[in-house]
């Protein structure tokens, strides 16, 4: 048991540290990629992590009419869930650091949490930008929640039904990639999920279209407008590890491939190998799911974000699922 | 979200400004707001006042022609012109026909280079940076056609009382006609970017209402009048400069648009037609310029003499990008007028606010707000300090005293 525990806790820390690292690196590449499609150079790959470093030495401005403990919690427990959220997401070819036998739905609750401090903060630093951002983040989330299960659901659905133990669980949904469960119709089903997740995303990570809680020109930076240095600092990088956790999950539902698999390598060198092209793939979700869709909208009005995802995305989703059903029933596996 | 009032009954109030990133030039907007829809809203100007016309009265008309190029960083021409224009007709001054055409060409220019800085920030305001980035990209090939012909990007110094001060040479015209294909070519794509776009017809489509009968009865002007389908235009209702000879129409909303509702939309329409129509009028210029002289008078010396024993009143009027400004000079024989008054073209716009904003969520503000392309530096005139306290607020009763006692004053002097 001992050792077990010591694996554990090496395994939260090293996941932890990288978790971080990639998140300042995705970070850079969207500012880069997204400076690039609108004919910018934009700022150096390093660009976040200075900033980062800036804003750790800066004061810790608390407004006077917040109530100061829970706005100086609020960013602490909004890394602390997203960084626990990554302890579940299978990384490269390596297993999830914890796991049960509901991961998914346990993923699923996680993922509201930073947003749940988000609102916390924001509703805690007593300005009225602040105040509405936190309204607006409340409704987007119950917003984008309904599709983001449907995807889940529609996927441990398809696992479960055929005969795979424990389909709620990453590292099954990673050993049994769907592409490979369903026939044509399914293979349809599967891309319409797919979409869905890779567009709840940006609104999970509160970027445009969907950045109304931060609306910069509407709202000032609502919810964090009042943040500064360190509670600032530990916002930007939980941003950073949404990145990762949404793109990882993103990589592990539908794109769970090994490259080792595929490439006859050295014992030693595969980890690496799955390990390198896990960043390639999360970088390429993060570029088409952050980037790409960023650059190339205007911001949604609130009540567009809300029917947006209730009405044509959760049609569109359950359109998915039908299909990955229907393709299920009628080869009669 | 939609109006759910549940839990306060009162509207809470969001103050938007004086410095906001929604406004590109200090005004303050207080909201009374009741979830996200705005009740009822009330605004300030007068935050960038600079005592413009305090300086000009101790100067020459001369003098006061680069200081109207400084009175906004757009309208260099605009404001220039209508002060020239205002001076030349008290002192029956004749323009020159060639400096008619080169002001009007730059006129043009100028029209074109804003227009499309307002687009970019429409599209800014609606998260779009991408478009904001293309947009002042595109910008560019006008500026640079403005500073080869008057030598500078903004504050341009062209515009003398009697002409101009620069010539167009032989060589620079191929350069405008290039310039002038560039954005011919680049015509059919913009109105794609901008009145295509899904996300941009759903943020603006209905919103940022204005009615024709609230346009009159609020004297808006400009495209901003235009687009609630007010037909009116400086150029055509009381050309000056080369428009007499010109073909120049109102622009309107069009049908194949849906015509004239007087929302932000058609806000855009209205500014990039006018884009279009900016190219023609600049193409007809170069194709009918006559030849001759630039300057009514070419010594200095001669001309401020002229100047100084010039006496009555007259009003410079010129249609600048954000609709009519105006400009009164009154001069009684001294070296400088004895009043200067700018009337500024967004100062009769801001109260088209009020009725716009009304019922509207607070995400649409700030396309609202810039829908009319404010320009506050243009239009703060007056700035009351009390004591060297708060800033105060003159109500119409006290404003009215003031007057009168001015006018006592000045009839005394004489």
């Amino acid at each position: 048991m001992p050792l077990d525990l010591i694996r554990t806790v090496a395994g939260a820390i090293l996941v932890g540290i990288f978790g971080l690292l990639v998140a300042i690196f995705l970070l850079g590449v969207d500012r880069i990629l997204t400076a690039r499609m609108q004919a910018r150079i934009g700022p150096p790959l390093s660009q976040p992590l200075t900033d980062l470093r800036k804003l750790f030495t800066k004061e810790n401005v608390v407004p006077a009419n917040a109530i100061p403990w829970l706005f100086n919690m609020a960013p602490v427990v909004a890394l602390a869930s997203a960084l626990t959220i990554l302890l579940y997401i299978p990384i490269g070819g390596f297993e999830p650091v914890l796991s049960g036998g509901g991961d998914l739905v346990l993923v699923m609750y996680l993922l509201t949490l930073p947003a749940l401090a988000l609102v916390a903060g924001g509703f805690a630093s007593g300005s009225p930008y602040a105040t509405v951002g936190a309204q607006r983040e409340m409704v987007t989330m119950i917003a984008y929640e309904f599709p983001l299960a449907v995807v889940i659901i529609a996927i441990a659905w398809k696992l479960a039904a055929s005969g795979i133990p424990l389909p709620f669980m990453l590292a099954s949904v990673q050993a049994n990639p769907v592409w490979g469960l369903v026939g044509p119709l399914g293979i349809i089903g599967a891309l319409i999920l797919f979409v869905v997740l890779i567009i709840v995303t940006p609104a999970e990570l509160s970027r445009i279209p969907f950045d109304t809680p931060e609306a910069e020109t509407e709202l000032a930076g609502g919810i964090l407008v009042e943040y500064s240095g360190k509670n600032l600092a530990l916002f930007t990088l939980t941003q950073g590890v949404k990145t990762v956790v949404m793109a990882s999950l993103v990589v592990a539902l539908f794109i769970p491939y090994r490259l080792s698999a595929l490439l006859p390598a050295p014992a030693i060198l595969q980890p690496v190998l799955d390990l390198l092209f896990y960043l390639v793939l999360v970088v390429l979700v993060a570029f088409v799911s952050v980037s790409l869709i960023r650059v190339s909208m205007a911001r949604f009005r609130i009540n567009q974000v809300v029917s947006v995802y209730w009405i044509y995305l959760s049609l569109i989703g359950i359109t998915g699922l039908l299909l990955v059903m229907a393709d299920h029933f009628l080869r009669g596996v | 979200m939609n109006g759910d009032t549940t839990k306060k009954s009162t509207p809470y109030t969001v103050p938007i400004g004086p410095v906001h990133p929604a406004l590109k030039e200090p005004v303050m907007f207080t909201f009374k707001v009741e979830g996200e829809v705005v009740k009822s809203v009330d605004f300030a100007p007068g935050n960038t006042h600079r005592g413009i016309e305090w300086m000009g009265m101790r100067r020459n008309p001369v003098q006061i022609v680069h200081l109207t190029d400084r009175i906004c960083g757009i309208c260099g021409i605009v404001h220039s012109l209508s002060f020239a224009r205002a001076v030349e007709q008290i002192a029956e001054i004749e323009v020159p026909q060639r400096a008619d055409y080169i002001r009007t060409i730059l006129h043009e220019l100028e029209r074109m280079q804003s227009h499309i800085l307002w687009a970019g920030v429409a599209a800014h305001e609606l998260g779009f940076d991408t478009l904001l980035f293309l947009t002042w990209r595109v910008r560019e090939q006008a500026m640079d056609l403005i500073e080869n012909l008057t030598g500078n990007r903004v504050n341009y110094g062209i515009i003398q009382i009697g002409g101009v001060r620069r010539d167009i040479s032989d060589d620079q015209i191929p350069l405008i006609k290039q310039g002038l294909d560039y954005y011919r070519g680049l015509l059919a794509q913009m109105k794609t970017v901008f009145l295509d776009d899904s996300t941009i017809r759903m943020r603006c489509r209905g919103h940022g209402l204005l009615s024709y009968r609230d346009a009159e009865l609020l004297c808006a002007i400009g495209p901003t009048a235009r687009a609630s389908g007010v037909a009116m235009d400086v150029r055509h209702d009381y050309p000056y400069c080369a428009y007499g000879d010109l073909d120049v129409h109102p622009i309107i909303p069009p049908q194949e648009f849906g015509g004239p509702q007087g929302d932000v939309y058609d806000r855009i329409i209205v500014r990039l037609l006018e884009i279009a129509q900016s190219i023609d009028i600049i193409q007809q210029c170069l194709d009918n310029m006559p030849a001759g002289e630039i300057l009514w008078e070419k010594k200095l010396p001669k001309l401020l003499l002229t100047l100084k024993k010039a006496q009555g009143e007259a009003i410079g009027r010129v249609e600048a990008p954000r609709g009519e400004c105006m400009h009164y000079v009154r001069m009684d024989g001294n070296d400088s007028p004895a009043t200067w008054k700018v009337k500024a073209s967004s100062y009769s716009n801001l109260m088209s606010w009020i009725p716009m904003l009304r019922g509207e969520q607070l995400a649409d503000v700030p396309i609202i707000v810039a829908s009319i392309d404010p320009c506050m530096s243009c239009t703060d005139r007056v700035s009351v300090i009390r004591d060297g306290g708060s800033p105060g607020y003159l109500t119409k009763e006290e404003l009215t005293r003031l007057s009168v006692e001015k006018t006592r004053r000045i009839e005394q002097c004489h």
